[in-house]
């Protein structure tokens, strides 16, 4: 119902606005020798702008205060010593009269002074309701006539239209900086917060993982040092781009340089279904095929191989990130000018000979960059390992065994009820700053390198 | 080559020799490195069989699950709390409710296992079989089915009716044979008669395998595995899709359409810029600690739901239509902004009349493409909360609810192994099978539209 008459009220207030701002514009050239400045569609839209606003304004605030000042009134008007009540009791007392308010009645009889501040309550919502409307719609009233009185011949409408519009588009794509302002501020606070628990230096050189959970309170915390994640990450990167590497590039070569045109219109999109499939996926691929299969391998060669381990994570990984390295390579093997190659293959050298020797050095940097740009996302990863690595946080160097990434700990602090006053979730944050900042700076410089490459033969 | 070789006779013999095993080793080397190239495609797509293939023989027979069809009797005996009640003219809502509340609470408290009993033995008369035994056959929700059922038609007091009910998990595992059958007893999950039993109405026809429907329209849940299903965390993944659309695409083609069209070229577009490449490539487990510090800890919305979910899924998907409507407005022709521009438009009307709508398909396919990823995102949804049991489709983005992956990563934590990795495949293929729709109409729109134009 109040949903209803608000809506009614902005439609009719942009009806009437827009078409008082049209109309007069029109009656005003009509009148006049000269012409207008703007077309009469910008008079309408400058006015229902005008119109719109402060109603807009008024109704939001009051959307945003009405819930607490109606819970204030309703307070007041039961007996005082309501107030002594504990919160749960108080919100049922409150909910109570509400609830006679709105004539859904209470279960049983209520009591007199819950009737008399149930009636008193309606006529408060109904006084209030019609108070904001009445002030929404005159505020737009007044609005819209002091709008209509600017329009004139020489009323840049289209102007000042365009103006707000430009407004709203700056606005949009300062959500972008928004985000990022955000996601450092709150890395930045909840990591500082952590480092006033545990020392910086323990946190970056500890070799030991043991955050104890939260259940024990916020006294003696646990050991948080980070080496032991950081190098679950690097390994399991390193396993990942060995598997990565090879196999993107050597496809991207293959696919630009030796493919017929219709096996590469193909084979690409096929390959690069990998990069579509959402990582849970993988790591339940990594979880019930692939970390079976390696184990049974394992066995079969007489090497202990964990199902649950950095291998079978990093070789899933790998899997996920060959589309990425094969297609970003391939547009850069694509920059090296035709006639460099041409030139080799006129010498005489043979097609693998040109690609090793020419088109790969001249290649080199950008297919670097790109390599880091595949790093970058394969230290993010964060389902393949929660599922594939086998989770033990313990420093140790054969990648057979379990192990854990800055990425799974994240998860393993954050999930489950945690309040986020205690150093067990706060270091969550300070993970994810170490995260962000090391995917950022990897980032930065791939982007670095792949563009400085570009700039060469530009 | 061999010609000049030839012609030179001093050289002769040797000279022709150590080319010929030189070329013999370049071609060799050659043909390897073809190979390797080979090996590599083969590899490569080898991975993308090998992972459908895995996915599909493991998710395809949980599609067809065991299902017992028995004539229940609605016994007034056993089932309490007598007819529905009336409404009284005098009595207010709440008393109304008051009352089927009381009654729907007697009608519950009533003994269903005992009408699921009743209706099991019906269906094989000769079987000697205890209770508890006869009752690991069905799902443990099946008391809860019959008990709807009545809710729903209360006039079948007193009356049989055929119901199609689930049979339990163990039993399905027992029947399509995902559990080693030449297990002893003491290894298996069900009663050597429950076995037997299962197998003889089987046979009978009584029990079969129908398409199961209920992965579709049930929600998930924990007592009763036969019965889990999608529908609330689909309905939480389409919330959280609503809310990426509705935010997502009019803010970043709005910011697109700022940077690319009107911003001066200076040190905060600048700035901007090098922002949204950076928010691209910012790992996806960031922005979930962003929603739980930002949404959660300081703006108070509540844990797991969809609109935190849709919220942060929004600042990720952000960029990558930002950057696509960018690269799909660098490729209109400038003579086209020159031509509007000439004939007296502003650059408004330049950019909303002529260049946008030409931009419509780039848009269109980078939204989808954007939509596709945030729906399989996983890792972030997990740090706010998203991974709670919920046993209620969410009847709003406010409500608890959970995602399609993040349901995947749910029951593949399943203890029922055996019968849950048939489910998690099942669900895999559900939402990959999403996927590639999302992706066909993205690719069936850019060749539609842009051959129009």
């Amino acid at each position: 119902m109040n949903a209803f008459v608000i809506a009614a009220l902005l439609l009719v207030l942009l009806t009437i606005s827009y078409q008082v701002g049209w109309s007069r514009s029109r009656r005003l050239a009509g009148a006049s020798s000269e012409r207008l400045h703007s077309r009469p569609i910008y008079h309408g839209v400058l006015v229902a702008l005008f119109a719109l606003l402060p109603a807009i304004v008024v109704l939001g605030l009051w959307a945003l205060f009405s819930g607490s000042v109606s819970r204030a009134f309703i307070l007041a008007q039961l007996p005082p010593e309501t107030a002594q009540l504990s919160q749960v009791q108080l919100q049922a007392a409150i909910g109570r009269v509400q609830a006679i308010a709105t004539g859904f009645g209470v279960a049983g009889e209520p009591a007199p002074e819950e009737v008399a501040a149930a009636r008193a309550f309606e006529t408060f919502q109904l006084v209030s309701f019609l108070a904001v409307i009445g002030a929404a719609a005159a505020l737009g009233a007044g609005a819209l006539f002091l709008a209509q009185r600017r329009i004139g011949l020489r009323l840049r409408a289209r102007t000042e239209v365009e103006i707000a519009v430009r407004i709203g588009l700056i606005a949009c794509s300062t959500v972008a900086i928004l985000t990022t302002i955000g996601i450092v501020l709150s890395l930045l606070a909840d990591a500082l917060r952590f480092f006033s628990f545990i020392n910086p230096l323990e946190f970056f050189f500890g070799t030991t993982w043991n955050p104890r959970f939260q259940s024990t309170g916020t006294g003696s915390a646990g050991e948080y040092g980070l080496l032991p994640l950081l190098w679950g990450t690097v390994m399991i990167s390193l396993i990942a781009m060995l598997v990565a590497v090879p196999i993107g590039l050597m496809s991207a070569i293959y696919l630009s340089q030796y493919a017929h045109e219709r096996v590469r219109n193909v084979v690409k999109p096929i390959i690069e279904v990998l990069a579509g499939i959402p990582t849970i996926v993988y790591g339940f691929f990594a979880l019930v095929t692939v970390g079976p299969f390696l184990a049974g391998v394992g066995d079969a060669v007489g090497l202990d191989i964990n199902a649950t381990s950095a291998l079978t994570a990093g070789v899933v990984m790998g899997i996920m990130i060959i589309p990425f390295i094969s297609s970003l390579s391939d547009d850069i093997i694509a920059q090296v000018p035709r006639a460099m190659r041409d030139g080799s293959l006129g010498l005489g050298a043979t097609q693998s000979e040109t690609i090793r020797r020419v088109l790969l050095p001249a290649a080199l940097p950008g297919i670097v960059g790109a390599i880091l740009l595949a790093v970058s996302r394969a230290i993010g990863e964060t389902m393949i390992v929660v599922l594939a690595a086998g989770n033990s946080p313990v420093l140790r160097f054969n990648p057979a065994e379990p192990t854990s990434t800055v990425t799974v700990s994240i998860v393993n602090q954050l999930t489950g009820d945690a309040d986020f006053t205690s150093p067990q979730s706060l270091v969550a944050f300070a993970l994810g700053l170490t995260l962000f900042v090391m995917t950022l700076l990897l980032n930065v410089l791939a982007l670095y390198i792949v563009r400085k490459f570009r700039e060469q033969y530009e | 080559m061999s010609d000049t070789l030839l012609s030179n006779a001093d050289h002769g013999a040797a000279n022709r020799e150590r080319v010929r095993k030189s070329l013999a080793r370049r071609h060799r080397s050659e043909t390897m490195f073809r190979w390797a190239g080979i090996l590599s495609i083969a590899a490569a797509l080898g991975f993308v069989a090998i992972l459908f293939g895995m996915i599909i023989s493991k998710g395809l027979p949980s599609f067809w699950q065991s299902t017992v069809h028995v004539e229940v009797y609605f016994d007034p005996e056993l089932i309490e709390g007598g007819p529905q009640p009336q409404r009284q003219d005098s009595a207010s809502d709440a008393d109304h409710r008051a009352a089927m509340v009381q009654w729907q609470r007697d009608v519950t408290l009533s003994n269903w296992n005992a009408i699921v009993d009743t209706a099991l033995r019906t269906s094989a008369p000769d079987f000697e079989i205890e209770t508890r035994d006869l009752l690991e056959l069905v799902t443990s929700a099946a008391r809860f089915q019959l008990r709807d059922r009545y809710f729903a038609d209360p006039d079948v007091l007193g009356q049989t009716v055929p119901v199609t009910i689930l049979a339990s998990a163990n039993t399905d595992n027992w029947l399509k044979g995902t559990i080693d059958r030449s297990q002893p007893d003491s290894r298996q999950q069900l009663s050597a008669s429950t076995r037997q039993l299962a197998d003889e109405l089987l046979a009978e026809g009584v029990i079969s395998f129908d398409f199961a429907w209920h992965i579709f329209t049930n929600v998930d849940s924990r007592s009763a595995p036969a019965s889990a299903g999608l529908a609330g965390a689909f309905m939480g993944s389409l919330y959280m899709m609503l809310i990426v659309i509705v935010l997502a695409v009019p803010i970043g083609v709005a910011s697109a359409v700022y940077l690319e069209e009107f911003a001066p070229k200076n040190r905060w577009t600048d700035l901007i810029e090098v922002n949204i490449n950076n928010l691209a490539a910012v790992p996806s487990i960031v922005f979930g600690l962003l929603g739980a510090a930002v949404f959660i800890n300081y703006l108070g919305l509540p844990r797991s739901a969809p609109l935190v979910g849709g919220l942060v899924l929004t600042l990720m998907t952000l960029p990558t239509i930002i950057i696509a409507t960018r690269s799909s407005l660098r490729a209109v022709p400038p003579s086209l902004r020159q031509a509007a521009l000439g004939l007296g438009a502003s650059r408004n009307q330049t950019v909303f009349h002529h260049v946008l709508p030409l931009t419509f398909p780039g848009i269109l396919t980078a939204t989808i493409i954007g939509v596709a990823q945030a729906l399989g995102e996983t890792a972030p949804l997990l740090l706010i909360g998203m991974s709670a049991f919920i046993a209620n489709i969410p009847a709003n983005p406010l409500d608890s609810a959970t995602a399609l992956p993040v349901q995947i990563y749910l029951w593949q934590g399943n203890e029922n192994r055996n019968f849950f990795e048939a489910r998690t495949s099942a669900a895999i293929m559900v939402l990959l099978g999403m996927m590639i729709l999302l992706n066909a109409i993205a690719i069936f729109l850019r060749t539609r539209l842009e051959r129009r134009k």
